[in-house]
């Protein structure tokens, strides 16, 4: 990266190396992958939840469904933010979540807000046997009871620095970013 | 993808007129996704929580105002209806005073519907809470031109040199205004079609191709907008009677037949079918009028969505969003 405000965290290798484990643990912890959804939270975490369906698919010779959730219209600091930011599809599979194991999928675990809102917007589609939460990075941080059950890397994260998930999908390469001094 | 900038709609939203093409794509943009919520098993989101709403209607609706209640209910705001006919404005009350009173009961939007042209600008000037114009006296009614815009655009792929042509009373409507300055803003072609006494002489000066036989217009376009012919029209001597109107400017499956390629057919309700458009062409393969109602709730989600958004500069302090 020549931009020295950006320091590489994890390459491309290591995120295809990472996810490989996220899916053998979700593999572990769920058991019963008829019963399996991966909902990723939009945007990068559409991505990723198609990614370990592929690698689920591919190592247990099974289809993942999976589904994408735009948490917008369940933010709890809508009102403060001035003009309204498009609103992504929410797409969830066609057989809907009841009695289903959910695995919310998201690049970055940080306050724990937008995790709280695709609960509550899970909640208005139905409801799922048992929810788990997959990130990719854990910057701690949290101002929510909210933990992840599977977690790839965890990284201590200054409070005015951000973490960039890249994935190719969005944008042409993967890999995980610091960047010094953004605003969250 | 849309920027949060041409997203900013300001305070009110009275007419496509004043709006730019992006803010106008903004709006069909964001009702895109709106239209998923109502397929929902709980139709609700809690974008609009805690935001009271009242529709004003000082014309006779049923369609619009069912069409903005739905959108309200859907974003879980609060809504009151409020009707002209035995209200206070029966008794005399101003549309500013009226107004006002409403705002001391601390509301937050106001939907208006009015008989005369402006109302909406008039109201918008003077209190604090947003504005939406759902149709005043002969000058707008942009979230009708939106929802046929939007439909359009679903069907055709794109708005930007598609043919649509307006038919009917164009003279006395405010859906014809609004849907030729939104069209002509983002790029397509409009015409208008309809008996010399309904066209406004000035039209031609907005851009507009002018036709005066149904079947050019049908050899012209890719779409079809066609406009209730108000019965009140006759009595005002601008056509001789409905039976003539259906003859020569009746949109009807034999005339379509004719056209050189399938056209989308659009009406923004009521029909008079058998007047202005003959119930197999309402009925057939290529009328989108249902889904023209269908998108008219996601538009009007779309709108109030945008409008009780804040000031630009406080997206970019939440720039970065909310990991």
């Amino acid at each position: 990266m020549a931009d020295p405000q950006r320091e590489l965290l994890l390459d491309d290798r290591m995120v295809e190396r990472v996810l490989a484990r996220m899916a053998r643990e979700i593999v572990e912890q769920v058991g019963e992958l008829d019963q399996l959804l991966l909902i990723g939270i939009h945007r990068r975490g559409v991505d990723l939840a198609r990614w370990l369906s592929e690698e689920i698919g591919r190592a247990e010779g099974t289809a993942i469904p999976t589904g994408s959730l735009d948490i917008t219209l369940y933010r709890d600091d809508l009102m403060a933010i001035g003009p309204r930011p498009i609103v992504g599809d929410t797409r969830l599979p066609t057989h809907g979540i009841d009695g289903k194991t959910v695995v919310i999928v998201d690049d970055v675990l940080y306050t724990g807000r937008t995790v709280r809102a695709a609960l509550d917007e899970l909640a208005d589609f139905g409801r799922p046997r048992r929810i788990l939460l997959c990130v990719l990075v854990d910057r701690g941080g949290r101002e929510l009871p909210i933990h992840a059950d599977i977690i790839g890397k965890s990284f201590t994260v200054a409070g005015d620095d951000r973490i960039e998930v890249l994935v190719s999908g969005i944008d042409g390469r993967s890999g995980v970013e610091l960047v010094k001094g953004a605003k969250r | 993808m849309t920027s949060r900038a041409a997203a900013y709609l300001g305070k009110d939203l009275l007419g496509l007129d004043e709006l730019t093409r992006e803010q106008i794509l903004a709006i069909l943009d964001t009702a895109e996704p709106f239209k998923e919520i109502s397929e929902r098993p709980i139709k609700k989101v809690p974008v609009l929580r805690g935001k009271t709403i009242v529709n004003a209607f000082f014309e006779n609706s049923t369609r619009t105002r069912i069409s903005f209640e739905f959108a309200e209910k859907r974003l879980s705001a609060d809504t009151v209806n409020f009707a002209a006919g035995g209200s206070s404005v029966s008794k005399g009350e101003t549309l500013v005073d009226t107004a006002r009173n409403l705002e001391a009961m601390r509301i937050d939007m106001v939907v208006i519907r009015h008989p005369s042209s402006g109302a909406a600008r008039f109201l918008g000037q003077r209190i604090a809470s947003n504005v939406v114009n759902a149709g005043d006296g002969k000058h707008e009614h942009p979230t009708q031109a939106l929802l046929d815009m939007l439909t359009i655009r679903d069907h055709l792929g794109r708005l930007d040199g598609v043919r649509v042509c307006i038919v009917g009373d164009i003279l006395h409507s405010r859906v014809a205004r609004s849907n030729i300055w939104g069209l002509l803003k983002v790029g397509a072609e409009v015409g208008v079609c309809g008996p010399a006494t309904l066209l406004p002489p000035e039209v031609r000066e907005l851009g507009v191709t002018v036709f005066q036989r149904i079947e050019e217009a049908i050899e012209w376009a890719d779409a079809l907008n066609i406009l209730r012919l108000q019965l009140e029209r006759m009595q005002g001597g601008f056509v001789p009677s409905l039976r003539e109107y259906n003859r020569i400017f009746g949109v009807t499956q034999a005339r379509l037949e004719s056209a050189p390629r399938d056209l989308l057919i659009l009406h923004p309700g009521p029909m008079n079918r058998g007047v202005e458009i003959d119930s197999a062409v309402a009925d057939g393969p290529h009328s989108v009028i249902l889904e023209q109602v269908t998108n008219g709730v996601a538009v009007r989600m779309a709108v109030l969505y945008l409008l009780a958004g804040g000031e630009p500069e406080k997206a970019e302090a939440a720039k970065g969003g909310h990991p």
